[in-house]
């Protein structure tokens, strides 16, 4: 008796998605819908709104619209942090993509049962704690650490490399961080590539750097893309990196935001900046991808 | 054009490392193959699958070295000249057009790369798709083709060249039957026009016989017989090259006697066949006699003369449409198989050759049969 009433409702409700084909998808996104809305798209208004209030005396919000807090992103002390910002997540970019793409070239490109133990041989490191090895590039770079202590005791040099307390070191430490990102979409598409179409390019006089020039890369291209774009915004947006490796003069745009939240307790402001992030994140990415799509 | 040759292979051997890596056995893609194929010459490779036929290809492109022996284009050896420096030109099986360049750029992409100006890529390019009768294509991308054009465009890439040689793997394989045969003649009309040697690989030996000047049949690496299309099928050399082109009756037996070029063989219990052969034959000597189904004629009564004539029984009639296939028994239980063309429109299965009726006899000249000693 109850079987055949949850059959018969079951019907009715099958009966309603197929007579409205529009509630079967609903019922099937609902759930990410619901997470999407309540962990991401809510803070996301609640940031939005921050940003036009006021920071009170004790760094309570003041419920006062004002558009000062976007006006003061253009003093020149922030200007020079997203400047510094953009120029260290792009070196870093680069930086990641030459290394990486001849190294997801050589993985893909071993015989098919190596490239699984290639991989994982890439993933162990990542499986420590983000901080700490962050901490470990500390006790490499700083001027007693590993390679100044090896160079001076080499007698290679008499004074301690500068490598530690400032932009080369954050760099160092966000190519080490971002490295996979880039390798592994750059592995799928090189693997993804049919060979016989660089044959068929060096059949018709290609010699192997034209081959890489006029094929390859550009077949490939979508996953450098790829992987430039995972790279590029985390170290865009990197806090952690330049704070334990970087020097009281290397800022980023993440410190910045983190100290208005932490230290400062400007909400309305570190809001706004935040919003800022996002924006020129955002551009960024498109401009990226209308690139790559054109030459695709 | 004096008859010098496009190609000479000279023993040539290739091995791959086993699939266990350095300490397996190497496997013998090809095997001490020789050839020697002519200017202009629309020659075949064909075999079945894994008998060496891409591999032989791939070492005239450039794309594997030899192991042994040597290669020669117009007579100068290749050694391990690259690809991009050998004036060959290869239409991969699946077609590996560029799908992120227009038709056009695919087709102009070898003279790009051999630096010819502007001006000549354009007229070129414009010419070569006229000459694969798609001359509107140029702007459009490679998935926005069929595969019949797709064909045409990977040979429109190739030939713009203007190579010394083209070599094609199975250019046809992913074609629809129809669209085959329209291509092989539309393939074949084409080298004639141009002019150009084309190396053909297939493992279809209908597809050979049609559009060939002259095959070489492979097996297992080894180049079995080289000859014209009529050569091959007609006067095949061993049991391999009579079964895998066409179909063949296999009646074997022993040598019991010749009178100049005419073999007896007892075939079964004693049944004589005889055979032209060239060449003297022991008596004793074990042999295969290979008759082709459709050079035994079946009659109602025997025939004398310079003829084979048994009485036999048909046991099977199938209707294949073009012709009729009749399997019978020979005296001694020797099965063969007999293709007659269904001339009259309507065959009448009832009467002497139906199915266990008879008597009926099996008959062929002895010029029809072909001896072999494998
Ligand atoms: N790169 C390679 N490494 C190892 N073995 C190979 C390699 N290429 C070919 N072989 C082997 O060599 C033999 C001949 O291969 P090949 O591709 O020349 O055959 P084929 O005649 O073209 O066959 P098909 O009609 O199936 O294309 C096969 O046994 C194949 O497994
Ligand atoms: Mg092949």
């Amino acid at each position: 008796m109850t079987d055949a009433s949850t059959t018969r409702q079951n019907n009715s409700l099958l009966a309603a998605i197929r007579r409205r084909p529009g509630l079967g998808v609903l019922a099937l996104i609902f759930p990410s819908l619901f997470w999407l809305v309540v962990f991401f798209f809510l803070p996301l208004v609640i940031v939005f709104v921050y940003s036009f209030l006021k920071r009170g005396p004790y760094g309570q919000i003041v419920w006062e619209f004002n558009l000062q807090n976007y006006a003061r992103f253009f003093d020149p002390l922030y200007l020079r942090v997203f400047a510094r910002s953009f120029k260290i997540a792009g070196i870093t970019t680069a930086v990641c993509f030459l290394l990486g793409y001849p190294m997801a070239y050589w993985m893909a490109t071993r015989p098919p049962r190596w490239r699984n133990t290639l991989l994982l041989l890439l993933m162990i490191p990542f499986w420590t704690n983000f901080l700490v090895r962050t901490y470990a590039w500390i006790l490499i770079l700083r001027d007693s650490g590993l390679v100044n202590n090896a160079l001076l005791g080499l007698g290679l040099i008499s004074e301690p490399l500068p490598l530690f307390g400032n932009d080369l070191a954050i760099v160092i430490g966000l190519v080490y961080g971002w490295f996979p990102d880039m390798v592994l979409p750059c592995y799928a598409a090189i693997e993804r590539l049919d060979f016989s179409l660089v044959e068929a390019a060096q059949d018709l006089y290609a010699n192997e750097l034209r081959a890489f020039a006029r094929v390859i890369f550009p077949l490939t291209l979508p996953g450098v893309v790829a992987g430039s774009i995972l790279v590029f915004i985390p170290s865009l947006g990197a806090y952690v990196t330049p704070d334990l490796l970087g020097g009281a003069r290397s800022v980023m745009i993440g410190n910045v935001i983190q100290s208005q939240f932490l230290s400062v307790r400007d909400y309305p402001f570190g809001s706004a900046f935040s919003f800022v992030l996002m924006a020129m994140m955002l551009v960024a990415t498109l401009l990226y991808f209308r690139v790559g799509g054109r030459t695709l | 054009m004096a008859l010098s040759n496009a190609i000479e292979i000279r023993n040539v051997v290739k091995r791959f490392p086993g699939p266990g890596g350095a300490s397996d056995a190497a496997v013998v893609a090809v095997d001490h193959v020789s050839l020697e194929i002519r200017d202009g010459e629309f020659f075949s490779l064909l075999g079945p699958s894994g008998c060496g036929k891409t591999t032989t290809l791939r070492m005239i492109a450039g794309f594997e070295h030899p192991t042994e022996g040597e290669i020669l284009i117009h007579g100068r050896p290749m050694g391990l000249t690259p690809p991009y420096q050998r004036n060959t030109n290869m239409v991969f099986q699946n077609y590996a057009l560029f799908p992120h360049m227009t038709v056009g750029r695919n087709v102009a992409f070898g003279l790009q790369m051999k630096k010819v100006s502007k001006d000549a890529i354009e007229r070129r390019v414009q010419e070569a798709l006229a000459m694969v009768r798609l001359p509107d294509f140029g702007p459009r991308r490679p998935n926005q083709l069929s595969g019949g054009q797709q064909q045409r465009i990977a040979l429109a890439r190739a030939l713009v060249n203007r190579p010394e040689l083209l070599l094609l793997d199975e250019p046809l394989g992913a074609l629809d039957l129809k669209l085959r045969k329209e291509m092989q003649i539309e393939l074949k009309n084409l080298q004639k026009e141009v002019g150009i040697t084309f190396i053909y690989v297939t493992h279809d030996q209908e597809e050979a016989l049609t559009m060939s000047d002259r095959i070489a049949v492979m097996h297992q690496g080894k180049v079995l017989q080289v000859g014209s299309p009529t050569g091959i099928y007609e006067r095949p050399n061993c049991r391999f090259v009579a079964d895998f082109i066409g179909e063949t009756n296999f009646l074997s037996g022993v040598v019991d006697g010749q009178d100049g070029d005419v073999v007896t063989v007892l075939a079964g219990d004693g049944l004589p066949i005889i055979v032209e052969a060239e060449g003297s034959y022991a008596r004793g000597t074990q042999v295969t006699v290979a008759v082709r189904p459709e050079k035994i004629r079946l009659l109602p009564n025997p025939l004398k003369g310079s003829q084979n004539s048994f009485p036999c029984q048909v046991d099977q009639v199938v209707y294949v449409g073009t012709d009729t296939r009749f399997l019978v028994r020979l005296p001694g239980d020797i099965a063969l198989t007999v293709r007659a063309q269904n001339v009259i429109s309507t065959p009448d299965p009832s009467g002497y050759y139906s199915e266990g009726g008879g008597p009926v006899h099996a008959i062929w000249p002895s010029d029809a049969g072909r001896l072999l000693t494998d």
